[in-house]
């Protein structure tokens, strides 16, 4: 994983409640083996009419959605199935950080695990930023996350929680399966003092 | 200090914990399917990583799989790959897989508890977010993502934070025509979508210690719905009973100690939860979902709710929004909307008990001819169950499509899907925005409501029926 570092962008707003993963990439598109190619496949039903052509009132098909690298979408964003092909498809897209005021637990999880950092904020941060899109297509924000700091247009520096051992891996590049490997030896000690329940 | 059924799973389970770090958490039984899969594969192939314990690992393919004749070709290419290559990583890694062809192939959390794998006292994962299915047994069961996947395989280990205990107390009795379905229907309605969010819920209370097996499944199957990554229910009499002789059940000595074992899990008298909810079951009715997410639920009695007399501007919309993409008005029933097609299957509903509950209904009547009626069995075990209980002649003579066991219709990889505009009323566990197939518009109910609908073509009461 490539390290996380501080960046400035315009925010493409969604708002919508409740955005689950089968809109961030239908489930017809999961028959790949493979992670890559989604980002045409990012809210694919939103964002293409039934002939395929793309919606020009979809966000992601103006002008101002190219090059953003911030989501800023409604609350509990990610819920429903735990495919990872969502933040898969969101980052190959180009996006690097979702912001909401809260997230689903699994979509959470998998978005850390590449690099997609998810920023909860309060109801009136929320609100904030929406107004300042709407009021202005390009604003930025600024994301530290060392400091763990998002600064609003307006200048305002808000702080988000996010634990100490995501940050790290985050900002260090550092993958969790590289991190568990070395805890084999108190994984064989656990198995050798508990007798497996069953055979596959 | 006494402790909830939760934190005596999580504790009996913690291979090491660091400071600032999450928890590392050994995983009993993982089951692998081919959809999200592929991928934790590859990784493993990349770093040279063999599947740390085989023995703990089984694979089925259930998600993109045609649910027509299994002796013929698959059509779809892309759908073929996928399901090769399942065979092909399990192959070569070790696995034991209940491929396209097994006899013993069928949605993974339907094969798990049939064979015995899923116990008391387990942690159980599997790359999808219904894995809470297991909880039924008194075991810790996550949806992972892909990621993880990779990590259980090559560690049989998930880094994992403690979650919140979150009580959902369901006391009372069911009426009839009111099931297990209805119940979780009914919670997740009364919480929301996110309520659950960084819980773990124990579903507790006589109506729930009333439930068989597999409707204590359905129950916690939807428990994601309700945004908890997992939900369970404490391992008693009838858990022990359903377990009894399954294959990879404990025999013997061996299900003595297991005995032992499982009845020190429930809760602690005096342990506390960090949040609780009561259900009353004897005032619950047939539920049914109006929107497009399974929170978007009511009493099928019930008008549909009206966007304008909701305050919350962003809650205003989305109930707008659903109700304009499900062509419904605001303030009218539900009761006698038209539907098209009938599925009666998924990971939720599509047990042994789940069949015999619709053709209870179905028999000697006929389904209406507006209506294709789809009924799914769960996996081939319960394919041969129906058959040997003559429940494929009770469906198909009331003009029932009888298909061999998968996914199907919940997600719709596999060509079983709604078109554009069509309703269904599906027992399944999802009504997303074209979760059922691209501007498709799903009512979820129980399989008794499903199957009147079956009967009359439109939304019904199944207590008209009865």
């Amino acid at each position: 994983m490539k390290p996380f570092t501080n960046f400035t962008s315009r925010l493409v707003p969604l708002p919508i409640n409740n955005v689950d993963t089968d809109q961030i990439i239908p489930a017809r598109f999961l028959k790949t083996t493979s992670k890559l190619g989604l980002d045409r496949q990012l809210f694919n039903d939103w964002r293409y009419d039934a002939e395929g052509r793309p919606n020009p009132d979809f966000i992601l098909n103006q002008p101002r959605a190219q090059g953003a690298q911030v989501l800023l979408a409604g609350d509990n964003f990610g819920c429903g199935s735990s495919r990872e092909h969502a933040p898969w498809a969101l980052t190959q897209f180009g996006f690097r950080a979702v912001i909401s005021t809260s997230f689903a637990d699994i979509f959470k999880q998998n978005s850390l695990k590449n690099s997609l950092l998810p920023i909860v904020v309060p109801p009136d941060v929320h609100e904030e930023l929406f107004a300042a899109v709407a009021a202005d297509p390009a604003a930025e924000v600024k994301i530290d996350l060392a400091q763990q700091t998002l600064t609003t247009p307006s200048g305002r520096s808000v702080e988000f929680p996010i634990d100490a051992f995501s940050r790290h891996c985050l900002l260090e590049g550092v993958d969790e399966l590289g991190y568990i490997l070395q805890r084999s030896p108190e994984i064989a000690a656990y198995e050798a003092s508990h007798p497996a329940p069953i055979h596959t | 200090m006494p402790r909830t059924i939760i934190e005596k799973l999580w504790d009996s389970h913690v291979v090491h914990q660091q400071p600032g770090a999450p928890t590392l958490l050994f995983i009993d039984l993982h089951l692998v399917h081919e959809v999200t899969s592929p991928q934790a594969f590859d990784e493993l192939r990349e770093r040279g990583l063999p599947v740390r314990r085989p023995d703990l690992t089984i694979a089925t393919a259930d998600h993109s799989i045609p649910t027509t004749d299994r002796t013929l070709p698959i059509v779809d290419p892309i759908a073929a790959k996928q399901l090769a290559q399942l065979e092909t990583n399990c192959a070569d890694f070790g696995l034991r897989c209940l491929g396209v062809h097994s006899d013993r192939q069928g949605i993974v959390h339907v094969i798990g508890p049939e064979l015995g794998l899923t116990q008391p006292g387990m942690t159980v994962t599997c790359g999808d977010s219904h894995t809470a299915t297991h909880g039924a047994f008194g075991a810790l069961a996550f949806g992972i993502g892909t990621s993880e996947v990779g990590h259980v395989l090559a560690t049989q280990c998930l880094l994992q934070r403690p979650s919140k205990t979150f009580q959902v107390k369901v006391d009372g009795a069911l009426k009839p025509g009111v099931s297990a379905k209805d119940i979780i229907l009914a919670l997740i309605s009364k919480i929301g979508i996110g309520g659950g969010t960084g819980s773990v819920f124990e579903y507790t209370g006589s109506a729930i210690r009333a439930l068989g097996m597999e409707e204590r499944m359905t129950v916690c199957n939807m428990s994601i719905e309700g945004g908890a990554r997992a939900g369970l229910v404490a391992p008693d009499h009838t858990t022990y009973q359903y377990l009894t002789g399954r294959p990879h059940a404990p025999q013997g000595a061996a299900w003595d100690a297991a005995i032992a074992r499982w009845d020190q899990l429930p809760t602690d008298d005096g342990a506390v939860y960090d949040r609780s909810v009561s259900i009353d079951a004897d005032a619950l009715e047939p539920m049914i979902t109006y929107g497009t997410n399974p929170g978007m639920g009511m009493p099928i009695t019930s008008a549909l709710p009206e966007p304008s007399a909701v305050a919350d501007p962003m809650q205003r919309d989305s109930i707008a929004k659903a109700l304009k993409y499900m062509g419904l008005e605001g303030g009218k029933p539900l009761l006698g909307h038209p539907v098209d097609v009938v599925f009666i299957g998924s990971c939720t509903n599509s047990r042994i008990t789940d069949l015999r509950t619709a053709a209870s209904l179905l028999k000697g009547r006929k389904v209406s001819p507006k209506v294709r009626v789809m009924v799914v069995p769960g996996s081939q075990e319960v394919k041969r169950q129906a058959i040997a209980e003559g429940l494929p002649e009770i469906f198909r003579a009331a003009g029932c499509d009888w298909r061999e066991p998968g996914c199907s219709m919940c997600i719709a990889m596999n060509g079983d899907q709604l078109s554009p505009g069509q309703y269904s009323v599906s027992t399944s566990n999802r009504n997303f925005e074209g979760r059922q197939g691209k501007g498709g518009r799903t009512f979820l109910a129980s399989p008794l409501t499903a199957a009147a609908a079956a009967l009359t073509g439109v939304v019904t009461d199944v207590r008209t029926l009865l």
